[in-house]
């Protein structure tokens, strides 16, 4: 229990945290601007590892493959839109469905359930070999996400896709097609989530079949501790976005003094869960509690 | 400017909740038209406007909105069209965007969107003196998110919303239901101002018999999804609540089944 080993996983945490970023804006454009729970996630983050690993170790440049991993999550995200507008399924077993069929699809294009590559010997765009490196490069990355959905968000496009998540009804009244901006939505949700999977399996040098198992999960533990600790003081919607990714950091960080308590990583999993189920259950309770009090006085 | 032809609709058909609601309806709007609708509960009032408005396929009949048939158009491609307020004050307006950006959605109604910024600086200005007009001291709240507003500025500002943008009929469900008495007077005020200023086709739903013989140049009476009443011009202006009782019975052979438009 020496904390120097922890002050000195730290850095780490908070490189994770900003990569997990970017996937978990993803989650905070599906859950909170579209009002949709998307589980597509736990796939479609592999699948942009996957790609993004497999055109690296092909030669194409890693800055292409990125583009690729984050094309290929669009592809999916597009697959759930499809599922629930076209043939109306429910969301989140839309989510569900296109998660597993990709698992499959994961396997096909990896050709084994994990695939290494090394940073020695390809040209990397991050890698925990380097974190101050890492940290700057995801910085950059998270940034210009930001920017790039701030501009989008307020154009006439990402204006619709945001009052359909807020009143179906009122945006079909006034010509918006709704299904087609929660198509909209789900593709560009997911295009993050596959940019997140490629950054975060040159990070850790490997792409895993398993490695989006529960992502949904830390996506969501970052967009309500995000709400959570600066809902109050950020209104702007810049603001918003960079508190989500301040959430995804703690959640590592909080990861990381767990691991040092003397937890096994095989232990997240039930953290992670029982972290958001708090985060979930704390503003019902205080709701719950504010309605005990107001009959009490009356 | 608007015309029902033989629109037949029944709910739930073929099991034990089946509900025939509308039943061969006909209804032919002339342009200016304004049209207040009284019924008894279930007479189809609100069924006929959601006919209008697309909200699910017709079993048969045909729906033509100024000459063209519109009857197969999906309802947020019919929303070109319409303007739209609903009974429940929550259900016009995006509760957690600002005012303008709701006025901005409303103001691109019909027209294709883009990767354009959403709101331009000069349709700031035309929305303030719109909400200027509308004498709530909404004009200086633009950036204010609408989930801020009373249930009777939001049907406010839904009006707007729906007439921001000419419609060639403008589609009032009870939409002053849900308000407080001096409220209601108040939208129903500038439902009736906006109408005239605007020379809009409508058709309003209440269920306030005064309310339906004050407003409007025409009044309609719905029972069991037929228009059994059409009553306009002078001999609308005469009539007073007891002659629409009196009527009612008449055309339907049974009582006025509406407690609220008895009590108010």
């Amino acid at each position: 229990m020496n904390i120097m080993n922890l002050i000195q996983a730290l850095p780490g945490s908070i490189a994770q945290g900003l990569i997990w970023g970017i996937m978990a804006i993803g989650v905070y454009i599906t859950y909170k601007l579209l009002d949709y729970a998307d589980l597509t996630v736990d796939g479609s983050i592999g699948t942009g590892g996957a790609v993004a690993v497999v055109l690296m170790l092909a030669g194409v440049n890693p800055y292409i493959a990125l583009l690729c991993a984050a094309l290929a999550g669009a592809v999916a995200g597009l697959v759930t839109g499809l599922f629930h507008t076209a043939f109306g399924i429910p969301p989140i077993l839309s989510g569900i469905l296109t998660q597993l069929g990709l698992y499959s699809v994961n396997m096909r294009i990896m050709g084994a359930s994990n695939k290494a590559i090394n940073v020695n010997q390809y040209d990397l765009i991050l890698s925990l070999r380097d974190i101050p490196n890492a940290i700057l490069i995801s910085v950059i990355f998270v940034i210009a996400t930001i920017a790039i959905l701030y501009w989008f968000f307020g154009t006439e496009v990402g204006r619709a896709i945001r009052a359909t998540g807020n009143n179906e009804n009122m945006s079909r009244a006034q010509g918006i097609n709704t299904n087609i901006m929660k198509v909209f939505g789900l593709v560009l949700s997911n295009a993050l989530v596959g940019l997140a999977g490629g950054l975060y399996a040159q990070y850790q040098g490997n792409a895993d079949v398993n490695m989006g198992r529960g992502a949904i999960v830390i996506g969501l533990a970052a967009v309500i501790i995000g709400g959570v600790l600066f809902g109050k003081i950020f209104h702007n919607f810049a603001l918003r976005m960079c508190s989500v990714v301040f959430g995804a950091i703690l959640y590592f960080v909080v990861i990381a003094v767990v691991l040092w308590l003397g937890l096994e990583t095989t232990d997240l999993k039930l953290i992670s869960a029982l972290i958001v189920a708090l985060f979930l259950a704390a503003p019902y309770l205080k709701g719950k509690r504010a309605i005990r009090r107001a009959r009490k006085g009356a | 400017m608007l015309e029902l032809r033989e629109i037949y609709k029944t709910f739930n058909p073929n099991t034990i909740n089946e509900k025939r609601a509308l039943n061969g309806l006909n209804l032919k709007l002339e342009e200016g038209d304004f049209v207040t609708v009284i019924g008894g509960n279930g007479a189809g009032k609100s069924t006929m406007l959601n006919a209008i408005a697309g909200a699910w396929p017709l079993d048969s009949g045909q729906v033509i909105i100024d000459g063209q048939d519109v009857t197969r158009l999906a309802d947020y491609k019919r929303a070109a069209y319409l303007g739209r307020v609903f009974q429940d004050p929550m259900m016009g307006t995006a509760a957690d965007m600002e005012i303008e950006e709701n006025l901005a959605a409303a103001y691109r109604r019909g027209t294709r969107r883009t990767l354009r910024w959403g709101i331009r600086a000069k349709e700031r200005e035309e929305y303030r003196n719109l909400l200027r007009t509308l004498d709530l001291g909404l004009e200086d709240r633009l950036r204010s998110k609408v989930g801020l507003l009373s249930g009777g500025q939001r049907q406010a500002l839904t009006l707007l919303m729906a007439t921001l943008k000419k419609p060639k009929v403008l589609l009032l469900d009870e939409h002053t239901a849900a308000l407080d008495p001096k409220t209601a007077a108040k939208v129903l005020e500038i439902s009736d101002r906006i109408i005239s200023e605007n020379h809009l086709t409508a058709l309003m739903i209440t269920h306030n018999m005064k309310d339906a013989i004050t407003y409007g140049n025409r009044l309609i009476m719905m029972n069991n999804g037929q228009i059994i009443l059409d009553i306009r011009g002078e001999a609308k202006q005469k009539l007073t609540v007891d002659d629409l009782l009196h009527q009612f019975s008449l055309a339907s052979g049974s009582e006025f089944a509406n407690d609220r438009a008895l009590l108010s």
